[in-house]
């Protein structure tokens, strides 16, 4: 549990942001120069709020009424920075053990469990100078896990990286929410990642908070698409791989039935998430034939939201989960569409993106 | 050394006295005023700086006389150290605050530009990981400092082994006290003929101050390859 209420200005900045999150990973998410990583930087100590109170699992790290403010290295919080800041003069090794030096609970992470979760085995000898990318992404995060901290605090720890270097970290990432078990509280402003790592979502805009919750809600809820981007917004569904088809096609179960996606997507048996771009989704009123869609999905409209003139968000239940068509105006006249109405929703196979499946 | 006469060897071991101990009193003051300067934001920030630049624009001998007022046995600070059974006037730990001052603005300025170098991130990101202030100036700053530390400290030897204006002033010229190398050198000029003598100091002074620094230049290299992990 992590309880945030921060009220703090800045020369560019009127910052007022409030929510209680529960375990897993808390996307802070919402464009630049929202306010993303001030929150980030109080929650760290390495800001100093006007008014607030910060408590995780129970522990008062923040409250300012109260007076109490304590130093970034006794809050046990580990911070992986944009940039990674890993220490020029130190091998990877004492870089991953820097923290221990200070720890001083008896407890510690597993140094060769963590080592071998986010593949550092062959790099302990180096410096940092001789890392990629990538790998100093890597070090950072298990110089912070290997910290030992109560929570973990990521700012766009992928942001420096090119698209072949993130898809390398997600997964480590990934294994780590579902690990490791720290509640993490994550930095982005790319949807993709937010939907392929959140629990909850908080969505930040000029220093306020414009939407709070589970992440599938955000993600799925109408008013708050045109606040992901208009191109971004989408939602995600969970799904679970069924089988690896013969044409190379991977066979998904999710709320709404199978979806077949046109590339391998693990094992079978695994979990994964979906996301669905809004702008993907067709709607047909009937079952649609003679298509080469290969993804019509039974669902009920659930609620219809104008987004300017041309167009229209409506969010569509499938079984427990929901689904976001943007359609534009005309259609939605047309096919007159309401609310609690059947239809079907087509998604071609070849429209999801294999970054948008894990 | 038999070319050399008592009284000279008298006047080069006399000097690195008095610069080693300069030099090493400088430090840590030096340490501490660097990192004020180049870290915090604090007012009165321009009126140190100056001050610590003073003695590097004042003619040397202003220098000296104010160290003269201030700490001759009847001066301020003076009177007090007698207390304590501290004298420095005209002996040579007078000479060795002289070359100490003197050389303090080259030693901030090495070490300054040194911490301005080093990311205050680093320690941000220490700080996250557990570290007090001290531990991460410690095991994060200091080390990627070092270099500076050593350049300065350097600079500022080479500059307390040739202070003359500031410790003829202020402590005399006495040989075997207080005559330095540059002050032998003048005395040996004021006696006619005595260029040959002065040579001799000459060549030394040159000597030393030429392995100064190509032993701080060969130091300085090696530890920064050291730091950025090219051993």
């Amino acid at each position: 549990m992590l309880e945030i209420s921060l009220s703090h200005r800045l020369p560019a900045l009127d910052l007022d942001v409030n929510f209680t999150a529960p375990e897993g990973v808390t996307a802070l998410f919402g464009p630049s120069g929202a306010g993303k990583t001030t929150v980030v930087n109080a929650v760290a100590g390495l800001l100093r709020p006007d008014r607030g109170r910060i408590v995780v699992n129970g522990e008062v790290l923040l409250d300012t009424e109260a007076g109490i403010c304590l130093r970034p290295h006794k809050r046990r919080i580990g911070y992986v920075f944009q940039d990674a800041r890993l220490f020029p003069h130190l091998s990877v090794k004492s870089n991953l053990l820097y923290g221990q030096r200070f720890n001083k609970t008896k407890t510690a992470p597993e140094f060769d469990r963590i080592i071998d979760m986010l593949g550092l085995g062959a790099l302990l000898e180096r410096r940092p100078a001789a890392l990629s990318g990538g790998e100093k992404s890597r070090v950072a995060l298990g110089r912070a896990i290997l910290s030992n901290p109560r929570m973990l605090l990521m700012d766009e720890p992928l942001a420096a990286l090119d698209a072949a270097r993130k898809a390398e970290i997600l997964p480590y990432i990934e294994r780590l929410r579902d690990e490791v078990k720290l509640p993490i509280l994550y930095v982005s402003h790319a949807p993709a990642e937010v939907a392929r790592l959140a629990t909850s979502i908080a969505l930040i805009e000029t220093g306020r908070l414009r939407g709070f919750g589970p992440a599938r809600e955000i993600l799925s809820d109408p008013t708050l698409a045109p606040a992901l981007g208009q191109r971004e917004a989408g939602a995600v569904i969970s799904g679970r791989v069924m089988e690896q088809e013969a044409d190379g096609l991977a066979r998904i179960e999710t709320a709404g039935g199978p979806v077949l996606l046109p590339y391998p997507a693990g094992q079978p048996g695994q979990s994964l998430r979906l996301r669905i771009h809004a702008g993907d989704v067709t709607l047909a009123v009937g079952h649609p034939e003679g298509l080469s869609a290969l993804n019509i999905l039974p669902v009920t409209v659930a609620e219809l939201r104008p987004a300017g003139p041309p167009s229209v968000y409506v969010r569509l239940k499938m079984g427990d989960e929901h689904l976001l068509a943007r359609l534009t105006t005309r259609s939605v006249e047309a096919l007159r569409l309401t609310e609690g109405m059947a239809c079907h929703a087509i998604i071609k196979a070849m429209s999801v993106a294999s970054e948008d499946v894990g | 050394m038999s070319w050399l006469s008592p009284s000279d060897w008298q006047a080069v071991v006399l000097s690195l006295k008095v610069a080693g101990w300069a030099t090493l009193l400088s430090l840590p003051p030096g340490l501490f005023v660097a990192y004020a300067l180049a870290r915090w934001r604090f007012p009165g920030r321009s009126l140190v700086n100056g001050l610590v630049h003073l003695p590097l624009i004042l003619p040397p001998v202003v220098t000296g006389y104010l160290l003269l007022i201030g700490f001759a046995p009847n001066g301020v600070i003076g009177a007090a150290l007698a207390k304590i059974g501290v004298t420095v006037a005209f002996s040579w730990r007078g000479a060795a605050l002289a070359a100490g001052i003197m050389a303090f603005p080259l030693m901030v300025r090495a070490i300054r530009l040194a911490i301005e170098a080093v990311d205050p991130k680093l320690e941000q990101a220490a700080s996250t990981l557990g570290a007090s202030r001290i531990a991460s100036f410690a095991t994060i700053t200091l080390p990627l400092i070092l270099p500076g530390i050593l350049a300065g400290s350097i600079t500022a030897f080479a500059k307390a082994m040739g202070e003359f204006g500031a410790t003829i002033t202020f402590v005399s010229n006495i040989p075997g006290q207080t005559q330095t190398l540059p002050l032998a050198i003048y005395s040996q000029l004021q006696v006619p003929g005595g260029e040959a003598d002065a040579a001799r100091l000459v060549v030394i002074s040159v000597t030393l101050a030429l392995g100064a620094l190509l032993v701080s230049e060969w130091l300085a290299r090696r530890i920064a390859a050291r730091i950025a992990g090219h051993n």
